[in-house]
């Protein structure tokens, strides 16, 4: 059989959901953003679930993320998703409501929204994009930066002493009452997507539950901030990421 | 004895040449062009196309959400 001959509606296994819009993603080649993205628009389709979600985008390199999941968004200032999602899912209490944020948006200018939502249970989930790095506005160093890593604002290596220790933010969420389903998950190969996708869809069952926050950190690449190529990207947080940042549920009640 | 024979079907303008799929594919199948994309970009394509199994491996690691992937059994 050709090329041709197996290239055929009958035949097809996997294609682009349609909830993932035709605008082409403005993320740098090989992002774990449009990964995340992808696995997202391809939950909330599957799950039937378009018409009642409501997103919150950050301030960070997913800024423009309503133009890329053809459902309701509201931007937020930086750090405030999970205020923002707050007042949505209380007078929107029906509807699906996330938050998607980098670990600057999330772990140093929102620190504080982000303890508070999960400290009082919001019915939401947020989706937290680590990847050890303000990506896009240069590479600085966020709180999530490792210890030795060299950012823009760190060149010769994050320095404890100095700068303090990496924040291990989603740890201290899987202490909240407040938060139910707290995991860790990775998008750079099969069986990682897969996992990702199955926690996202469980963060969407638990809001309909009405069972508490739940924080599904990614452990994420920045390619151009860590002046690294994609593959090459993947490989360094296999390495140095993921023993900071070891993959699995923190908290699953 | 059923063989499973697969074959992908790049989305040349959205393709950002990452190589991530490339890196992917048990099969050897996709290598990065020569030519460039709108966008200047060498986009992903089938080298090997006997060589594919259908498994999506490929699709499931793309970021840009560019490859759709297609699969029969054959029976010989
Ligand atoms: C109030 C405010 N302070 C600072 C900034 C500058 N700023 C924009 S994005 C960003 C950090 C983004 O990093 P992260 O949240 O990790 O997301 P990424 O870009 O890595 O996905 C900062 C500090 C801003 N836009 N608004
Ligand atoms: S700067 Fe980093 S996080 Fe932002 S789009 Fe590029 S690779 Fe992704
Ligand atoms: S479907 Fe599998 S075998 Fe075919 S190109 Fe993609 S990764 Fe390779
Ligand atoms: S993973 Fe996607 S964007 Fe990257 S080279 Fe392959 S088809 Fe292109």
């Amino acid at each position: 059989m050709t090329t041709n001959e197996i290239i055929n509606p009958a035949n097809l296994v996997h294609k682009k959901t349609d909830l993932l819009t035709d605008v082409p993603m403005h993320y740098c080649p090989g992002c774990s953003h449009g990964v995340v993205h992808k696995l997202l628009a391809e939950v909330i389709d599957e799950m039937g679930i378009q018409e009642e979600t409501i997103g919150v985008a950050p301030v960070g390199c997913a800024v423009f993320a309503y133009n890329y999941i053809d459902i309701d968004w509201q931007q937020a200032a930086h750090g405030r998703a999970p205020a923002v999602a707050t007042g949505i899912k209380r007078l929107l209490p029906e509807r699906y409501v996330f938050t998607y944020q980098g670990d600057g948006d999330l772990a140093a200018i929102g620190t504080a929204e982000t303890i508070h939502a999960c400290n009082r249970g919001e019915n939401i989930m947020i989706i937290f994009i680590n990847n050890g790095i303000y990506g896009m506005t240069g590479g600085q160093m966020a709180p999530t930066t490792l210890e030795g890593m060299k950012t823009s604002t760190s060149p010769y290596g994050r320095n404890v002493e100095l700068n303090g220790y990496p924040l291990n933010i989603t740890k201290l969420l899987a202490e909240l009452e407040g938060t139910c389903y707290v995991t860790r998950q990775s998008v750079h190969n099969v069986a990682g997507v897969r996992r990702a996708k199955k926690a996202i869809q469980k963060g969407f069952e638990n809001s309909e539950l009405k069972k508490g926050t739940s924080v599904i950190e990614i452990v994420s690449t920045c390619n151009s901030g860590w002046k690294l190529s994609p593959a090459a990207s993947n490989d360094w947080m296999v390495k140095n990421m993921f023993p900071a940042y070891p993959l699995g549920d923190l908290k699953n009640v | 004895m059923a063989k499973i024979k697969g074959a992908v079907v790049v989305d040349t303008e959205r393709c950002k040449g990452c190589d991530l799929c490339v890196v992917a594919c048990p099969s050897d199948v996709l290598a990065l062009s020569k030519e460039l994309n709108a966008k200047g970009y060498n986009f992903s394509y089938m080298e090997n196309p006997d060589a594919c199994i259908g498994c999506a491996a490929c699709a499931y690691v793309c970021p840009d959400a560019c490859i759709t992937v297609y699969k029969v059994k054959l029976q010989d």
